[in-house]
C-alpha cells in the first residue's frame, strides 16, 4: 500500500484517495494539425514503462482533486519525491 | 520421449516410480540458432513447440531468466474462454479454444482442461445490453455464448445470490458453456516436454541483457550467463518485461506493466462447479479440484514490476465475492500473490514485427493471456517461421496504434482475466 504525500494538502494520505494517471511530462504536440498518424499514435499510446525510476502523474481524487507529479521506483515501489505540475524532477535515472 | 499412459503409471508403480525418464534435458546453449525465443512462459514454450511441430524448425532455443513456467503462467487464475466482441479477437481466441480442446492428447500431457462454463453476471441494464450484444456478435462469429435470466441462473448456481435483496441485484448473465479452466503449470510443463522432445533447447537461468543489432537488423542476443548467442530470428515473449526488452532494442511499446493480484482460500468441500465473473461488482471466482476458491479482480493502477500490489485491491475483490456469494463470508484466505501483466491501451495483444528487422514481439496479453496460450504460440510460430504474420495475427500488429485500427476489447475483457 502506498502512502502518498500530497503537495497541495501538505499531508501524507492513503493510496486509496489517489489515482495514478501514468507517465508524466508527455508534451502535447504543438502543431496538432500537422502531426502524422505515427506522431499522434506515439503521443497517445507509446510509453516508457521503465523498470526503475518512473516520473508519473497522480491526482488526489477524493481529496483536493489537484494533480501533481511523483518519482517512484517501479520495482521497490518507493516514492523518491513529490513535485508540483510545472516543476522538474530532481531524482533522475543515470543513463544506462 | 517416454509416452504417458494409464498403463505406464501401473508399470512404474511396480518399480516404486523410481525410473521415470527426466521430463526435459538441461542443455548448454549452442552458439547459433535459427530462432531464439526469449521467455519460457506459456506463450514462449508454445511458440517453440509449434515451430518444431508445424514448421519443422527445431534448431531453436528458449531462453529463460529464471526457471521455466515461473512467470505469469504460474500465477494466473486459469480462465479460458473465447467470447470476445470483435471479429479479429473472436478469430484469435477461438483459434486458441480449438487447440485447447485437443491439447492434452496433442501434448500427451494432462493439462486438465475442464469446460465447466464461464458466466458473466449482469447487474444493470447497461450490463444486460452489452452482454446481449456480445452474445449476438459471438453467434454471428459461430462462437457459443448465451443469455440466462436470474431465475435460471439461480438454478444453475445455487450458491450465487440472485435475490432481489442483493446490493446490486443480478438481472441475468451470459454464459459460454465451452469455456472453463485448465491447470496452468501443466500447460507450461506439457509444452516444454513436447518441445524438448522435438529438439528444442530449453535454457533456464539465462537472462537476456542486451540485443545484438547491426544496421537495423538483429543478429543475436547477449545473455548474462552465456555471452552472445546468435540467431537468424528472435521472438520476444516476456509478458510483463516487454518494455525492458523493447528498450534494449531501442524502441517503445504501447504497453504498460501493472501488478495483477489473485488469492486462494483454504480448501473447502466442492460447492462451485463453474466460473463466475462480474464486471460490475468486479470480481471473479472458481473452485479448484483441490477445493480452494480461486479469486481475482483488477490490476493496480500504477506501473509496477514488483510482483506484488496494494492491499486495497484485495479488499475490494473480497467485497465483490462476498456480495455475490454471501456463503463464503467466513472462508479464510490462504495465499495471495501478484504477477506483472503487460497491458495494451485497447486490451488486445500484440503479435508483431518491430522497427528492428528479424525481431518480433508477442506481448500485451495483459490480464487475459492464459486462454490465448495455444493460439498465441501457434500463430507466433508462423510469424517466426515465415517472417510475416499469419492472417489471424495480422490485425494485432503494434502499428495499429499508428493507423488507429484499434481492437477495443475493454468491454469483453472487463474484470481482469
Ligand atoms: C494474477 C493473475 C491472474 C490471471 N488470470 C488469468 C486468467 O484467468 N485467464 C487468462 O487468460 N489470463 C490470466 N492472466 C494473464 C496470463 O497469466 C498472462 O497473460 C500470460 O501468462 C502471459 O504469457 P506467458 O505465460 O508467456 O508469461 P510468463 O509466464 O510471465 O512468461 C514470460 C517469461 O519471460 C521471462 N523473462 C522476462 N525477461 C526476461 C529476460 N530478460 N531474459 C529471459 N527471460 C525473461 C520471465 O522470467 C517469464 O518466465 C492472469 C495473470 C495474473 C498475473
Ligand atoms: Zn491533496
Amino acid at each position: 500500500m502506498l502512502l502518498i504525500y500530497c503537495p497541495h494538502c501538505g499531508e501524507h494520505r492513503d493510496e486509496e484517495e489517489f489515482h495514478s494517471k501514468g507517465q508524466a511530462h508527455i508534451a502535447r504536440p504543438l502543431d496538432p494539425d500537422n502531426c502524422t498518424d505515427k506522431e499522434w499514435g506515439e503521443y497517445l499510446f507509446f510509453r516508457k514503462n521503465p523498470r526503475g525510476l518512473h516520473h508519473e502523474l497522480w491526482i488526489h481524487a477524493t481529496g483536493c482533486r489537484k494533480f501533481f507529479n511523483v518519482t517512484r521506483d517501479t520495482v521497490s515501489y518507493e516514492i523518491k519525491e513529490v513535485y508540483k505540475i510545472g516543476e522538474r524532477p530532481s531524482v533522475v535515472a543515470t543513463a544506462s | 520421449m517416454q509416452h504417458y499412459s494409464g498403463f505406464g503409471l501401473l508399470k512404474h508403480a511396480l518399480h516404486y516410480h523410481e525410473d521415470w525418464q527426466r521430463v526435459w534435458r538441461n542443455p548448454t546453449p549452442k552458439k547459433k540458432y535459427d530462432v531464439i525465443i526469449i521467455g519460457a512462459g506459456g506463450h514462449g514454450l508454445a511458440t517453440a513447440y509449434y515451430l518444431a511441430k508445424e514448421h519443422g524448425i527445431t534448431n531453436v532455443a528458449v531462453l529463460e531468466k529464471g526457471h521455466l513456467g515461473g512467470g505469469n503462467i504460474a500465477r494466473n487464475t486459469t480462465i479460458v474462454r473465447s467470447n470476445y466482441l470483435w471479429d479479429e479477437s473472436a478469430a484469435l481466441y477461438e483459434h486458441s479454444m480449438k487447440l485447447w480442446e485437443g491439447l492434452s492428447q496433442d501434448l500427451n500431457y494432462n493439462v486438465m482442461f475442464s469446460q465447466r462454463g464461464v458466466y458473466h453476471t449482469c447487474h444493470t441494464l447497461g450490463d444486460m445490453r452489452s452482454n446481449e450484444r456480445l452474445v449476438a456478435a459471438n453467434r454471428l462469429q459461430g462462437i457459443d455464448n448465451e443469455m440466462v435470466d436470474a431465475e435460471q441462473l439461480q438454478k444453475e448456481i445455487p450458491s450465487l445470490d440472485c435475490s432481489k435483496g442483493a446490493r446490486y441485484p443480478i438481472m441475468g448473465a451470459s454464459v459460454q458453456r465451452r469455456a472453463g479452466n485448465a491447470r496452468h503449470d501443466a500447460v507450461a510443463w506439457g509444452y516444454a516436454r513436447a518441445a524438448d522432445a522435438l529438439g528444442v533447447d530449453l535454457i533456464q537461468n539465462c537472462e537476456v541483457i542486451d540485443m545484438e543489432i547491426s544496421e537495423g537488423k538483429i543478429t543475436g542476443v547477449k545473455t548474462k550467463q552465456y555471452g552472445v548467442l546468435k540467431a537468424d530470428r528472435v521472438g520476444c515473449v516476456v509478458a510483463g518485461n516487454s518494455g525492458v526488452l523493447a528498450k534494449m532494442a531501442g524502441f517503445e511499446l504501447p504497453v504498460e506493466s501493472h501488478p495483477l493480484q489473485a488469492l486462494v482460500s483454504e480448501p473447502i468441500k466442492p460447492f462451485l462447479d463453474t466460473v463466475v465473473m462480474s464486471n460490475h461488482v468486479h470480481g471473479y471466482m472458481s473452485q479448484s479440484d483441490k477445493g480452494d476458491l480461486v479469486i481475482g479482480a483488477g490490476i493496480d493502477g500504477w506501473v509496477g514490476y514488483g510482483q506484488r500490489g496494494s492491499y486495497g485491491i484485495i479488499e475490494h475483490t473480497i467485497q465483490a465475492i462476498v456480495e455475490m456469494f454471501p456463503c463464503t463470508s467466513r472462508v479464510r484466505m490462504n495465499r495471495q500473490w501478484g504477477g506483472i501483466v503487460d497491458a495494451c491501451p485497447d486490451a488486445s495483444p500484440i503479435i508483431s514485427d518491430t522497427p528492428v528487422k528479424n525481431l518480433f514481439f508477442n506481448c500485451g496479453w495483459g490480464t487475459g493471456g492464459f486462454k490465448g496460450t495455444p493460439g498465441s504460440g501457434n500463430l507466433f510460430a508462423h510469424t517466426l517461421a515465415h517472417g510475416k504474420p499469419h492472417p489471424i495475427a495480422e490485425p494485432f500488429s503494434m502499428y495499429r496504434f499508428h493507423t488507429g485500427a484499434l481492437i477495443d476489447e475493454h468491454g469483453a475483457a472487463g474484470v481482469a482475466h
